[in-house]
């Protein structure tokens, strides 16, 4: 339905100037800069650069650290996306169906929400420290001698274990409200066809949910990618020796600790490109979207 | 048989189910909800007791898991005690420059997001389409991806270690505006016809039928633009150096790297913070969580 609209020569672009100047200052400037950076190699220390094309590109590619780096990222946001959307759901799953303390568990599942993944971070490095960490007194009952910082998958382990607490809650959030609003009829119906409880969620709620499951997906990716950096930052302590780290991590590293401009540059813009085509999926989800009710 | 299993036997199940089979779903339940529980607020509670402990005890025998004595010291310690580097932020300091982060990005974002959703929604004008398009590409790229030439556009403002460069670049992205254009789009078409025919402008629809409308989805909002912009942590930490800007999760960052240098970190303080840092926002969507809830949600659609 078309929307009933004013007439203004200039009260649209007043309206529109606040956000039109902040994301020309601080988006298209600095994203278009980063492009333009990544084709040059800039001198720290005296300021002028060259150009040297895909140079930047095929450096990163080519280095074993990167690779490294990607192989860590793929695994670290397939496991996190996929625990977490996991958790979640059964989690939301049990809520739904329990008609005592309803609202007490949901708040109590929720708080950890509200926690910064760099607080996360640091809760966890306390409870994986070697000196001080429950977890690792718990996991040497059954023989896992833990070094987290010095070994590099168990630095990994404790990564994707924070960074899984920390995103169960909005997975949760999501799926129950999802499974609140199946309405009443067909949850009915479905329960007078079919007396298997799973069978029943299989194939009438779990079918109904995977809209919001695939936006979680996508969510979660991006979550693992580019939010878990504080989370990380906490567990690496700025020492980064021997630690599996992302790929937003290591643009900021060597950015601003490498003083690698062109390098980093050519990585944010990979990373670009990754963020293109999820966004462009998450669009053409919400647009093939069916509704039910 | 309870009038509950009744119930849900002729609601949920044919009637020949027995009700212990019913009985074991919900003990089953209760069982996966209180083990979520537990892995969920267990950490936070360890933490919190930990900090309760003077920190050579919790160097010698590790986290806590009950109340200990140094609750008041410890808490008083990182609040009012001046820390760091150079020795002048306390506690209080970094929260308060946490709350003008965490309101003043959420103020922001609303005011600026809201204005532009008007101009597209409401308004017939050649660039609109084009506009809608600019502020959709925002979307697209994170200000993770782009953080060192943000940086490098901050630093050449001038507005390094300065409360506008800590906010405004973060406001820099789209999904107040779609989260607002959204909400316009479903208010029926007869409310601006009928403002129209009682002689109202623009700008008195606006202030006298929208704003008001839009109430509970502001504050929806609000909410999740509060939490999102307490918790920024990669742009604080590259935008402030001086220790007078620090928030309380950029302040983190600090204590972190002196626990490692120390003999006996500060166990106790540094968990307090972590506390402090939390407390706040979770207390925000405990409080709002039905309004806070209905704005998340709202994302998805």
């Amino acid at each position: 339905m078309e929307k009933a609209q004013f007439h203004s020569p200039w009260m649209p672009y007043l309206l529109l100037a606040p956000q039109m100047i902040i994301i020309i200052v601080f988006f298209f400037w600095p994203a278009a800069e980063a492009i333009r950076a990544s084709f040059f190699l800039e001198d720290p220390f005296f300021g002028n650069s060259t150009f040297v094309g895909l140079q930047n590109y095929s450096d990163a590619f080519a280095a074993s650290d990167y690779q490294r780096t990607v192989w860590f990222t793929v695994v670290f946001t397939v496991l996190v996306s996929l625990l977490s959307l996991f958790l979640g759901l059964m989690l939301a799953v049990s809520a739904d169906r329990v008609l005592r303390g309803q609202s007490s568990y949901k708040t109590l599942l929720m708080w950890v929400y509200a926690i910064a993944p760099p607080v996360a971070g640091l809760i966890g490095v306390m409870l994986f420290d070697q000196h001080i960490g429950p977890l690792v007194d718990f996991v040497a009952l059954f023989g896992w001698e833990m070094r987290v910082g010095v070994n590099y998958w168990d630095t990994g382990f404790a990564m994707i274990v924070v960074s899984t607490w920390k995103q169960v809650p909005y997975c949760f959030i999501f799926f129950l409200s999802g499974l609140q609003s199946i309405p009443t009829s067909v949850k009915e119906a479905s329960a007078i066809d079919c007396r298997s409880e799973t069978r029943r969620f299989w194939t009438i709620t779990f079918p109904l949910l995977a809209p919001t499951t695939f936006f979680l997906l996508i969510l979660n990716i991006t979550y693992a990618m580019f939010e878990t950096f504080g989370t990380i930052d906490q567990i690496v302590k700025d020492q980064p020796g021997n630690s599996p780290v992302t790929l937003v991590y290591k643009v900021f590293r060597d950015g601003f600790r490498g003083n690698d401009i062109g390098g980093s540059s050519a990585q944010s813009v990979v990373l670009m490109v990754v963020v293109l085509a999820l966004t462009i999926a998450q669009f053409r989800l919400i647009e093939r979207r069916i509704h039910y009710t | 048989m309870a009038v509950t299993d009744l119930q849900k036997v002729s609601v949920g199940k044919p009637a020949k189910d027995k009700p212990t089979r019913l009985n074991q779903i919900r003990a089953y339940d209760h069982i996966v909800l209180i083990l979520g529980v537990f892995l969920m607020m267990g950490p936070i509670l360890v933490a919190f007791m930990t900090s309760t402990y003077d920190h050579v005890t919790i160097h010698r025998e590790g986290m806590q898991f009950g109340f200990g004595g140094h609750f008041a010291e410890t808490y008083a310690n990182v609040l009012y005690q001046e820390g760091g580097f150079t020795g002048e932020v306390t506690g209080l300091l970094m929260t308060q420059n946490s709350l003008i982060l965490g309101i003043g990005f959420a103020v922001g974002k609303i005011v600026v997001s809201m204005l532009a959703a008007y101009a597209i929604v409401y308004f017939r004008f050649p660039l609109a389409t084009f506009s809608f398009w600019l502020i959709f590409t925002t979307l697209l790229l994170p200000l993770e991806v782009r953080i060192l030439p943000s940086y490098e556009v901050v630093q050449q403002l001038g507005m390094l270690n300065t409360y506008s460069g800590l906010i405004i670049p973060l406001i820099a992205s789209a999904t107040g505006t779609f989260f607002f254009r959204q909400f316009f789009k479903s208010i029926p078409n007869e409310m601006i016809e009928a403002a129209r025919i009682d002689g109202a402008g623009p700008i008195q629809f606006f202030w006298d039928i929208l704003v008001p409308l839009s109430k509970t989805m502001i504050a929806a909002i609000f909410i999740i633009m509060f939490v999102v912009g307490w918790n920024q942590y990669l742009w604080p930490t590259l935008m402030t150096t001086e220790e007078g800007y620090f928030t309380l999760v950029r302040g983190i960052r600090n204590i972190m790297q002196q626990m490692i240098g120390a003999d006996i970190p500060e166990y106790n303080e540094a968990l307090a913070m972590a506390i402090l840092a939390m407390l706040p926002p979770a207390l925000v969507i405990v409080i709002f969580q039905r309004m806070f809830i209905k704005g998340l949600v709202e994302q998805e659609k």
